[in-house]
C-alpha cells in the first residue's frame, strides 16, 4: 500500500488491513477446512487476496458508492469480497443466504445493487430467478464454480477469473485503487445491514466507518481481547454480531477468523479450533446441553454416577471459583478432580475448552442452561445489542455475571429508561440512517441521537445492571388492567428443553393462553425411550402422553409466574401444542428466530378463537412453504387443554 | 427413431454427443427357459446420460448385471471401447472403467464413509500388501493420494459432515449418496446407476439429480441408469431405451420415447 501511508489514521477497514498485513503479516487471519484439511491465509497472504478481488471490481466498472451484495455462508473469500468492495469505494451489504428468492429481490431492489458476490449455484440461481425484476444487478460473481459450468457468463464470473483479472490490471488500476482506498474517511458508510424485523419489510441499516470502528475498539477493550484470540465464523454474515466479530473486531486487534468446512460440520470444527472468543445464540447452547443430557441418559451407570455427583458440585463451587471469589480447599480440590474427569473432557466435546470471553445474546438464556456452562469453568456471558447500535449497549463484566441481567452499559454507551419503561441509548455506534427511509429513522433516533432499542427495562438498583422485561410495544394489559408481558412468560416456558417455541397470547383478554411447539429432538428422545411410537411431528405433537408432560410443564411455569406479584395475571389457562413448527419460510418467525407475533396471530386466528371460547378441540388447516418454495396444506385436529392456575378462584371459560 | 449414425447426436438441451463408448449386439440372456432379455441391441455413447427403463420385471437389472460383466448373456456381443468383450468378471469389467451402485445399498455398513469410499479406490492401489501393512514410505504416500481423491468427492457429494460416521448409522438418502461416491471413487469412464433415487422423497431425488447431473458435467463420466421415476428419467437422461419383457420397444430421445404407442401400452398395460 501506499508510501505516504494515510492510512496510518485508521479510519476504515482496509486501513487496518494495510496496518495488519504490515504488523502480523506472518500471523493467519483466515482458516477454512477444505478437503478435509485446514487452510490458511496469513494478513498478508489476505490482503493480497483483497486486492485481487477489488481490482477485479474495478475492471468490472465499479464506481464509488455502490452497492455490493454478498450471500452465502461464512468463507474467506466473501468476507474479502467485503473488504474488497471498501476499497473501491463501494458499500458492502451481505445478505441472509437462507432467504427465499423474493425476500432476497426485496433487499437488492432497495439497496440498488450492481454487483452480487455469490457463494454458490444455489444462490445464482436465485439472483437469476429475480433478475427479470430487479433490472440493475449487473455482475454476478461466484465462488464455487460446482454446477455452473454452463451457465451464460456474459455476466457471470468466478471469482478467481476476477481475481485474475483484477492481477492483470494492476498497471491500469493500482493508482485509482489507492486513491479511493486513501479517500475513505471515518463518516463514510462502511456496511450496510438489513434487520430482519419482527414487524414489516426489513430496513437498511447504514453503519459508518466509526461506528463500526469505535465499537469494535471499545468492546475489545471491555474484554481484553488480543491478536492471538481465535474465532469461529458461523452465524449468518448478514447479522451485525459476524461483521462486528469476523470484521470489527478481528481487524482492529487482528485476530483470526476460522471458517467451518458446510454448515453441517460446524460441531466438530468447534471442536478442532477450540475458539478463545465464542459467540453462539441461547439456542445453540440450549441444543447442546440438550445433546449432552441425552447421551448421559443413555450412559453405562458409573458414567452416569460420576457425571451427576461431579455435575451437582460443580453448580455449588464452579460460578464462584470463576468469579473468582473465596472457596474452601476441600471444594477447590474436589472441583479439580472433576475437571480431569468430568469437566474437562466435556468442555473439549463441546469445543469450549479454551474459551477465554464466550457470549450470548440475542434472546433470554435459561438460568440452568446458563449456570450449566460456567460451573464447568467457561467464561460465558450476557450481551445486550442492536444492529442499529453496531451490536454493543450493555455487556456483563467479569465476576458480575447473572442470568437475569444483560449487564453494565459499554465504554462510551449511556443509558436511559423513558417514563414508559422503554430503554434508549447512546452511543459511538449509534447508526447513521436506515437506507432509504427518512421516516422510520426520525422515529427510531431523536436529533440528541438517542435511539428506542423498542425494549422494556429496568436499571437494577445498587449494581447499575440492566434487566429487559419484554419488547415494549409487546407489553400490554389484560382486560382487568394486569401487566401483560408475554415474552416473560414465554422464555420461562422455553427453559424446558422439550419446549422449543411458545406464543402467549392475553393482550386486552381476560386471561392468558398458549401455543407451544414441541422440541422434536428431545420428546423424540423421550419416546424412544418410554416406547411412544409416532411417524411425524404431527403425531407426536398430538400425543396424549406429550399433551400431559407439557400441561405439566406449563403449571410450573404457572407456579412461578405467580410469585412476581407484578406479571401473575400472565398464567396461562389454556393451551395447545401446534401441528408444525414455526418456520421463517413461512413468515411465522424471522430469520434470527423470533417470534413474529402478529403474522401468528393473523395466520392462526380460528385457533387464537378456539383457545377463548371453551372449544375442547379444534380442526384446522395450515399453508406451509417448503424449501423450494413451493406451498402446500397440511391439516389437523388440535386438542385444547385447560390448566392449574396458583392464587385465582376463577377458571377459564365454561 | 433418431439417427443412429457413428458421428453422435445433439442431446435435447443442445449438446453435441460424440461415439459409441459401448455397443450391445444382439443381447440374449437366459436363465434355464426363462428369456430374461432377449435380442437386444443399444450402444451407450461418450459422455451421455443413457436411462434403461420398463415396467417390472422387463429385465433392467440383468441388462446392468450383463454390461458389469456379473451375467454372461448366452449370445450376442458387447463391444466396449471398440473392442469385442470376451466372457469376464465384474472385478475385470471394473479394471476396465465401469463401476457401480446397487438397487439395494450395499455398503460395508460398519465402516465409515471415508473408508467405504476408500474401498472404492482399492483397484488404483499398487503397492503391495507390506508395504501398506506397514502403512510407511511409499505406501503412505500413495495413501496420502488416494485421500486427497476422496476428500475430493466427499467435497463434491457434500458429505463432509457424515465423514467419520459409521454408514449403517446414515438414513437412506445419504447411504446412497454414499455409495455413489464408492462408485466415483474408482473414477470410472461407465457409470451405472441402478435405481438411484429409489424410496427417496422430493428434496433427495432433487439433490441425487443435481449430482448424477454435476458428475456428468463436471468429471465427464458416461452414465447408464435405470429408474422408475419417469419425471426424474426425462430430466436426466439424453437417450432412453425403453425394454418389455425382456424385449427393446423404443429407443430414443425422451420426448421420442414420450410419445411412442408401444411405450405407453407397455406403462399403461394393454394385453399380450
Amino acid at each position: 500500500m501506499g508510501k505516504q501511508a494515510a492510512s496510518e489514521a485508521l479510519t476504515s477497514i482496509p486501513a487496518l488491513l494495510a496496518r495488519n498485513a504490515k504488523k502480523f503479516g506472518a500471523k493467519p487471519a483466515y482458516r477454512e477446512k477444505e478437503f478435509g484439511i485446514w487452510q490458511s491465509w496469513t494478513w498478508l497472504e489476505a490482503s493480497e487476496e483483497i486486492r485481487a478481488i477489488a481490482l477485479g471490481l474495478l475492471t468490472l466498472g465499479a464506481e464509488r458508492g455502490d452497492h455490493v451484495a454478498i450471500v452465502g455462508r461464512n468463507r474467506p473469500a466473501l468476507y474479502w469480497s467485503m473488504v474488497a468492495a471498501q476499497m473501491v469505494g463501494a458499500v458492502p451489504v451481505p445478505l441472509y443466504q437462507d432467504a427465499v428468492a423474493e425476500e432476497m429481490g426485496y433487499v437488492l431492489e432497495h439497496c440498488g445493487a450492481r454487483f452480487v458476490f455469490c457463494e454458490d449455484q444455489e444462490q445464482v440461481d436465485k439472483v437469476i430467478e429475480i433478475q427479470d425484476k430487479v433490472h440493475h444487478i449487473e455482475h454476478v460473481i461466484y465462488v464455487e464454480p460446482r454446477g455452473l459450468r454452463k451457465y451464460d457468463h456474459s455476466h457471470l464470473h468466478w471469482i478467481k477469473d476476477v481475481q485474475a483479472e483484477g492481477r492483470a490490471a494492476q498497471q491500469r488500476f493500482a493508482k485509482e485503487l489507492e486513491e479511493r482506498t486513501n479517500a475513505l474517511g471515518y463518516d463514510d458508510t462502511c456496511v450496510m445491514l438489513y434487520t430482519s424485523g419482527t414487524t414489516g419489510r426489513p430496513k437498511g441499516v447504514v453503519l459508518s466507518n466509526r461506528n463500526i470502528i469505535e465499537s469494535s475498539k471499545n468492546s475489545a477493550a471491555f474484554d481484553k481481547l488480543t491478536a492471538d484470540e481465535e474465532v469461529l465464523a458461523y452465524l449468518p454474515m448478514a447479522w451485525v454480531g459476524d461483521f462486528i466479530f469476523s470484521i470489527g473486531q478481528a481487524y482492529w486487534t487482528g485476530f483470526c477468523v476460522n471458517c467451518p468446512e458446510s454448515a453441517d460440520t460446524v460441531m466438530a470444527d468447534l471442536r478442532e479450533i477450540g475458539p478463545t472468543y465464542y459467540f453462539a445464540p441461547p439456542r445453540v447452547f440450549e441444543t447442546q446441553l440438550t445433546g449432552v443430557m441425552i447421551r448421559m441418559e443413555d450412559a453405562s451407570r458409573v458414567k452416569k454416577w460420576l457425571f451427576d455427583t461431579f455435575m451437582n458440585h460443580a453448580r455449588k463451587v464452579g460460578p464462584q471459583i470463576l468469579d473468582g471469589k473465596p472457596v474452601g480447599l476441600w471444594d477447590r480440590f474436589k472441583y479439580w478432580l472433576g475437571d480431569i474427569v468430568i469437566y474437562g473432557p466435556l468442555k473439549n466435546m463441546l469445543g469450549l475448552s479454551r474459551v477465554r470471553v464466550g457470549y450470548t445474546a440475542g434472546e433470554a438464556i435459561g438460568p440452568e442452561i446458563f449456570e450449566f456452562y460456567r460451573s464447568l469453568g467457561i467464561n460465558l456471558k450476557q450481551l445486550y445489542g442492536q444492529t442499529e447500535a453496531s451490536v454493543f449497549i450493555t455487556l456483563q463484566p467479569d465476576g458480575e455475571v447473572r442470568s437475569d441481567t444483560v449487564g453494565v452499559p459499554g465504554p462510551g454507551v449511556e443509558i436511559r429508561i423513558d417514563e414508559k419503561g422503554e430503554v434508549f441509548y447512546r452511543s459511538p455506534g449509534v447508526f447513521v440512517e436506515y437506507y432509504k427511509n427518512p421516516e422510520s429513522t426520525a422515529s427510531t433516533k431523536d436529533a440528541e441521537g438517542w435511539v428506542a432499542t423498542g425494549d422494556a427495562g429496568f436499571i437494577e438498583e445498587g449494581t447499575g445492571h440492566l434487566r429487559i422485561i419484554d419488547r415494549a410495544k409487546d407489553v400490554g394489559k389484560m382486560a382487568d388492567g394486569r401487566l401483560f408481558a408475554p415474552k416473560y412468560v414465554e422464555n420461562k416456558l422455553k427453559f424446558f428443553p422439550n419446549i422449543l417455541e411458545a406464543v402467549v397470547f392475553g393482550n386486552g383478554r381476560e386471561f392468558c393462553t398458549a401455543f407451544i411447539n414441541i422440541d422434536l429432538t428431545a420428546v423424540g428422545n423421550w419416546a424412544e425411550r418410554n416406547n411412544i411410537a409416532y411417524a411425524s411431528y404431527q403425531e407426536l405433537a398430538a400425543h396424549p402422553k406429550v399433551y400431559e408432560m407439557i400441561q405439566s410443564h406449563v403449571e410450573e411455569v404457572n407456579r412461578s409466574v405467580a410469585q412476581d406479584e407484578m406479571l401473575s395475571g400472565c398464567q396461562i389457562h389454556r393451551f395447545l401444542i401446534l401441528h408444525k413448527e414455526l418456520d421463517a419460510d413461512d413468515g411465522e418467525m424471522t430469520r434470527t428466530r423470533k417470534v413474529r407475533r402478529r403474522i401468528i396471530e393473523e395466520k392462526y386466528a380460528d385457533l387464537i378463537n378456539a383457545l377463548y371460547d371453551g372449544s375442547k378441540e379444534i380442526y384446522t388447516e395450515t399453508e406451509v412453504t417448503y424449501e423450494d418454495g413451493r406451498k402446500g396444506k397440511i391439516s389437523a385436529t388440535l386438542e385444547i387443554r385447560d390448566v392449574a392456575v396458583v392464587g385465582e378462584g376463577k377458571v377459564a371459560a365454561q | 427413431m433418431m439417427d443412429q449414425s457413428v458421428e453422435g447426436y445433439v442431446t435435447e438441451d443442445g449438446r453435441q454427443i460424440g461415439g459409441v463408448l459401448m455397443e450391445l449386439k444382439n443381447i440374449t440372456l437366459r436363465f434355464g427357459g426363462v428369456e430374461a432379455i432377449s435380442n437386444i441391441s443399444f450402444d451407450i455413447r461418450e459422455g451421455e446420460i443413457r436411462a434403461i427403463i420398463g415396467p417390472n420385471g422387463a429385465g433392467k437389472t440383468s441388462m446392468l448385471n450383463v454390461i458389469n460383466g456379473f451375467y454372461h448373456p448366452q449370445e450376442g456381443q458387447i463391444i466396449f471401447r471398440g473392442e469385442t468383450r470376451s466372457r469376464m468378471k465384474p472385478y475385470e469389467a471394473a479394471k476396465q472403467g465401469i463401476s457401480r451402485t446397487f438397487q439395494n445399498v450395499a455398503l460395508f455398513t460398519g465402516m465409515t464413509t471415508l473408508d467405504n469410499i476408500m474401498a472404492g479406490r482399492t483397484l488404483k492401489m499398487h503397492k503391495n500388501f507390506f508395504w501398506q501393512m506397514l502403512r510407511h514410505g511409499p505406501a503412505l504416500e500413495e495413501e496420502i493420494e488416494h485421500r486427497r481423491k476422496v476428500e475430493e468427492i466427499i467435497d463434491f457429494l457434500e458429505i463432509e459432515h457424515i465423514r467419520r460416521t459409521p454408514v449403517g448409522q446414515l438414513p437412506y438418502g445419504l447411504q446412497k449418496r454414499v455409495e455413489l461416491g464408492r462408485a466415483l471413487a474408482a473414477e470410472p469412464s461407465l457409470l451405472l446407476l441402478d435405481e438411484p433415487m429409489a424410496g427417496m422423497n422430493v428434496e433427495e431425488k432433487e439433490d441425487m439429480s443435481r449430482f448424477i447431473l454435476d458428475v456428468n458435467d463436471q468429471l465427464g463420466t458416461t452414465i447408464a441408469l435405470i429408474e422408475h421415476d419417469m419425471g426424474v428419467v426425462m430430466d436426466l437422461a439424453d437417450r432412453v431405451v425403453v425394454l418389455d419383457y425382456g424385449k427393446k420397444i423404443a429407443d430414443g430421445l425422451p420426448s421420442e420415447v414420450q410419445n411412442d404407442q408401444a411405450v405407453i401400452d407397455a406403462y399403461l398395460g394393454v394385453p399380450h
